[in-house]
């Protein structure tokens, strides 16, 4: 092993070390995005995790209007949709709203709402104490769900932001339901 | 240090090449696996070149007249990843083996079996690439950036194309480790880095470009791969991933990506312009920090690509005004080049017409660049021929003039060889030419509201959609003169003196032409 | 050599100012009809002639170098080959140059984003390879898709002459209509791939993204027809999801709204998206040959683009209609794969894309078309039991 080829060696190995970690990174960009979109409201991602309802609720003088949104992927055979169309609320207090789910496929199947919140920027303030979008839902073959979700909305909810709107997008997660009885 | 480096080289080396079709296989001569990757490059800039011509002949005039919108789509992707990773790069990766160990004084590149190794996976890669598209349900067509969902739509491709990539990223970050070992240990004594020819700078750069991103995309491609075929969700809103991250992880890759296109261009340009002004490059520091300043760039920058995707404000604005920052030191260097020409003796030879046909036409490029880079016209700009037209304009008399530029400048040094300066000029003015016709329309039409990646289109698109093609055939035609007169310099012609160019200066010039097969055994003492 | 150069130069010139004549209306971005696509347009403007002077000075010092500083004219190449002074001034002048350009950039960026206070709320979800419009504030909502005839002629080797439309590729079955006057706001979302809903003349483009939802908004000033395209590529018919947007005064669209809402009671048993519903269709026995011409319409908007107007597919990536075991095998296994789509693939499930008449239409058809020849025919009726 003359000095050259250790020289060489020492400069793959290095640069080897890098391509590693390199690719490892690319990995880490997916928890580091779900950080930024949790900062950010980043594609109206909002938290999938409950909290617990706003201890005080010294309300807020204004309104704000709350409009329900429900779109069905192409991959499944639903009816989905919102009971209420819009509702005003007071950022501060907990409301309770839910969305009606039909399977109309001849079998039965799991299903999994995906919430997502416009303008971005409101994303942050929305906070969900229950929601349907927290688990999955199996259904049987023809089955009828109407979902909860209790909500409210921070009370620093920027003055800009008159309208908040509230998007579940309801998949077919294509797996076949645990055994039906036991739920 | 020559005698420690000969020691591990196979005998033969010694030697000059083995006889027959062998030599090719086995070779770990910097020179032969140069030789490998320009030809692999020239084959494939064909086979893109003929997609591209399919892709032309449709858009011709409105209707479907030849071929399935979906066989459309799959033409565009393919095209758009064979000139990437099957032209540019491999190109470029074949310019430094022949010439960096010349040009800074050392006798091979430092890791000559990875060498040949990084060169024999291309062929494979792109054969299992290619064969996708003699696959039933056709080659990948989701468009080169892959993006999640639409690319996990289809049929098995995705798992050949996957494979592919990875095979052409090994290849890449190998001989991307080989460039920047042989940059720190294969200089001559007294070559120090300020010393190097940009060339060997911009490439060094470039090295460590592809090494921190072409593992990203790796990632990345592995990601869809999983997602498609075991049940992760990594960019399926379903399982609680999202699409949108697949983008910003690709251009995380992507940008930079495209510095390494294009850097190595400005290295070659560097190098001829002043050979032909017979001048001293203007500015030599502020181009080593330019380059240095637009690597850095290109990591701040991705997001530029997905303007219309819905980010948040504040990231709107930091990607528009990082994104206008790069005009600064890319400005810098168009301003060094002039005024590396301003009061030169100017001769203008066939490589001299390609650096110049790049300075014009990489301006024109880089000024839509700067157009696009404001966020709210790009928002209408996105995803239309006008961003078709700029990328062109940056990629093809840029990267693909460059490559040019340098085939024409080195080749006598290679073959020892003049080539036919009049066919040469002809290849130049000619291709310029349709060049223009080919790309400049459409930026007419991108602003007009042609999307990209479209089969056809509608009535007011038609003219300026036939003028394009007429150019793209005449384009396409025209590279035959290039394969014309470098097959004539291999074969013959008037005898390269040692120098070549009159005003040329650096060390590979001061090696016999040919460059005999072994060069700088014994460090050349540099002034 | 020279001559032949001067030649290729002036023909082309010729054949740029000729066909620039030509098509000179077609050349740049429409200034719009809002507030926002004129002033996109004016900063497009601005930066392309910033452009444009930076591109002809730096071009101008270049040429003159290159006449003036040529060996043959005798030129002595001088020996400089740095200057920190002008190498700093080329740094600073650019950058000053790029805070001028950014700062009303910033501030149209600003007003782009501002989407409060909207009258009017759509969304816009799109499809593989179709637009559905829904109307929040009232009931009504529909799918968009590429007119008919124009589809008929875009196919490979149709035959038609394509120049006979006068908006070929850009004209749909329904249009969106839209108060002229009116702030309206636009959410987009995808039920498949990522797509982008893009109108020139509104300077509105959006990225669809499955399972999430973006915002956008519109003024539109000026009554008229707006014509827009799918911009993000979306499979094999991105190039055939034309957005029609039809601007109309205020009166003029209550009107239609008025005209378009469904009627109360058929509104609770009607589907939120299958229009056809309500006229009874599902109710009445229908005959075979009614069927099949029905079906024939519905497969070459629904079908045809995967599975192909002659039925074979493309064979790898699509399944052939003609001689499918689902096609020609039980029925209530075809009906399930049409309604509930099959997951995993590209099959979507139509339940909430088509009515009921054009579900029982387009099986029927696929049952005794391109050579299958089952013979039975499927009622409306069963497609409704199934809802």
């Amino acid at each position: 092993m003359n000095t050259i080829r250790k020289a060489h060696l020492i400069v793959a190995g290095k640069l080897s070390l890098l391509v590693v970690g390199m690719f490892g990174f690319g990995y880490l960009m997916v928890p580091l995005y779900d950080i930024i979109c949790d900062i950010t409201g980043l594609n109206g991602k909002t938290s999938s995790v409950a909290v617990s309802a706003p201890t005080e609720s010294n309300a807020s003088d204004r309104l704000v209007t709350v409009e329900f949104v429900s779109v069905v992927n192409s991959s499944a055979a639903w009816t989905f949709k919102p009971v209420q169309r819009t509702m005003q609320v007071v950022p501060g207090q907990t409301y309770n709203a839910s969305y009606e789910v039909v399977n109309l496929s001849g079998h039965p199947a799991v299903g999994q709402a995906v919430p997502s919140v416009a303008p971005s920027s409101a994303a942050k303030y929305f906070n969900k104490i229950e929601c349907f979008c927290f688990t999955r839902q199996e259904f049987e073959a023809g089955g009828r769900k109407v979902m909860p979700l209790v909500f409210f909305i921070e009370e620093d909810l920027p003055r800009s932001i008159d309208t908040v709107t509230l998007s579940y997008t309801y998949f077919d997660t294509g797996e076949e339901p645990a055994d039906l009885s036991d739920s | 240090m020559s005698t420690a480096t000969a020691d591990h080289h196979d005998h033969d080396d010694h030697h000059g090449p083995a006889p027959g079709l062998m030599r090719w296989v086995y070779t770990t001569n910097h020179k032969d696996i140069g030789t490998l990757y320009l030809l692999f490059a020239l084959v494939m800039f064909f086979i893109g070149g003929g997609m591209a011509l399919i892709i032309r002949a449709e858009l011709f005039q409105p209707g479907l007249q030849i071929v399935d919108p979906l066989f459309f789509n799959s033409m565009t992707t393919m095209h758009a990843l064979v000139m990437i990773f099957g032209v540019v790069m491999p190109a470029f990766v074949g310019l430094a083996n022949w010439m960096i160990p010349m040009m800074i004084g050392g006798p091979d590149m430092a890791l000559p079996r990875l060498n040949n190794w990084s060169f024999w996976i291309m062929p494979f890669a792109f054969a299992v690439l290619l064969s996708t598209l003699f696959m039933e349900g056709g080659g990948p067509a989701g468009g080169w950036t892959l993006y999640a969902p639409l690319s996990l739509q289809g049929g098995d491709n995705l798992a050949f194309v996957i494979f592919a990539i990875h095979f052409m990223g090994i290849s890449s970050v190998m001989g991307s480790i080989n460039i920047v070992a042989t940059i720190f240990n294969m200089r001559a004594p007294g070559m120090t880095l300020m010393k190097m020819p940009l060339f060997v700078w911009t490439w060094l750069i470039t090295a460590y470009l592809l090494i921190a991103v072409i593992p990203v995309l790796a990632g990345a491609v592995t990601m869809l791969l999983t997602d498609r075929y075991f049940d992760t969700s990594f960019f399926s809103a379903a399982g609680g991933g999202d699409p949108v991250m697949f983008q910003h992880i690709f251009w995380f890759f992507g940008h930079p990506e495209v510095y390494i296109l294009i850097l190595p261009a400005f290295g070659i340009i560097s190098s001829i312009i002043p050979t032909f002004a017979r001048k001293p490059l203007f500015g030599y520091a502020s181009m080593v920090y330019a380059t240095a300043s637009i690597a850095f760039l290109s990591f701040i920058v991705w997001a530029h690509h997905m303007f219309t995707v819905g980010m948040p404000l504040a990231g709107e604005m930091f990607f528009m005004f990082a994104t206008m920052m790069i005009s600064v030191p890319t400005g810098v260097k168009v301003f060094n080049w002039i005024a590396t020409m301003w009061r030169g003796s100017m001769t203008f030879e066939t490589p001299m017409l390609f650096a110049i046909g790049f300075l014009v036409m990489f301006t024109i490029g880089g000024l839509s660049g700067l157009m696009l880079a404001i966020t709210p016209a790009d928002i209408q700009y996105h995803d239309t021929y006008f961003v078709v037209a700029h990328f062109h304009y940056v990629l093809v008399p840029g990267a693909i003039y460059s490559i040019m530029a340098a085939t024409y400048y080195w080749i006598p040094k290679w073959t020892g060889n003049m080539y036919d300066e009049k066919w040469g000029k002809i290849h130049f003015w000619v291709s310029t030419v349709f060049l223009n016709v080919l790309f400049f329309p459409m930026h007419f039409v991108g602003l007009a509201g042609m999307p990209r990646r479209i089969p056809d289109y509608s009535m007011q698109f038609a003219d300026w959609n036939a003028v394009a093609t007429i150019g793209a055939f005449g384009f396409g035609f025209s590279q035959l003169i290039f394969v014309y007169v470098v097959y004539k310099c291999i074969k013959g012609g008037e005898k390269a003196t040692t120098e070549v160019w009159e005003g040329a200066d650096g060390l590979e010039w001061t090696v016999p032409s040919p460059a005999p097969y072994h060069t700088f055994e014994t460090p050349p003492a540099i002034r | 050599m020279s001559i032949v150069l001067r030649w290729l130069v002036t023909a082309y010139a010729l054949l740029f100012c000729s066909l620039s004549l030509a098509a000179i209306g077609d050349i740049n971005m429409p200034v719009g009809v809002t507030p926002i696509s004129k002033e996109v347009y004016g900063l497009h403007m601005m930066i392309f002639w910033i452009c444009c002077v930076i591109g002809v000075l730096v071009f101008a010092v270049m040429f003159y170098s290159m006449f003036k500083h040529r060996k043959s004219k005798g030129a002595k190449a001088a020996d400089f080959h740095e200057s920190t002074v002008v190498e700093i001034i080329w740094t600073a002048v650019p950058l000053v140059i790029l805070i001028a350009m950014a700062i009303p950039a910033a501030k149209t960026l600003i007003a782009m984003e501002d989407t409060s206070d909207a009258d009017v709320t759509i969304k816009v979800t799109g499809y593989q390879w179709k637009w559905h419009y829904e109307y929040l504030d009232s009931e009504i909502s529909f799918f968009s898709s590429l007119d008919a005839d124009h589809n008929a002629a875009r196919q490979v080797g149709s035959g038609i002459d394509v120049s006979q439309f006068d908006n070929y590729l850009k004209e749909v079955d329904n249009e969106l209509v839209l108060p002229v006057g009116k702030k309206i706001r636009f959410l987009h979302t995808a039920s498949d791939v990522i797509h982008s809903w893009w109108v020139p003349a509104l300077a509105v483009k959006k990225d669809a993204i499955p399972g999430f939802i973006n915002e956008n908004w519109a003024l539109i000033e000026e009554p008229g027809v707006y014509r827009g395209k799918c911009a993000e590529l979306c499979g094999r018919d991105h190039g055939f999801m034309p957005i029609v947007v039809r601007a109309v005064p205020e009166e003029e669209y209550e009107q239609w709204v008025a005209e378009m809402s469904p009627a109360p009671m058929v509104a609770e048993t009607s589907e939120d998206s299958a229009p056809a519903a309500a006229d009874g269709d599902a109710e009445r026995e229908w005959a075979l040959a009614e069927l099949m011409e029905k079906g024939e319409s519905v497969y070459n908007t629904s079908c045809a683009a995967c599975h192909q107007a002659n039925g074979q597919g493309l064979p790898g990536a699509f399944p052939a209609i003609a001689g499918s075991p689902v096609a020609t095998g039980p029925v209530d296994a075809h009906i399930n794969v049409i309604y509930a789509g099959v997951s995993g693939t590209a099959m979507a499930a139509f339940a909430n894309q088509l009515s009921d008449s054009d579900m029982a239409a387009v099986i029927t058809y696929q049952r005794n078309a391109f050579g299958n020849t089952v013979g039975d025919l499927v009622q409306p009726s069963a497609i409704k039991a199934l809802r």
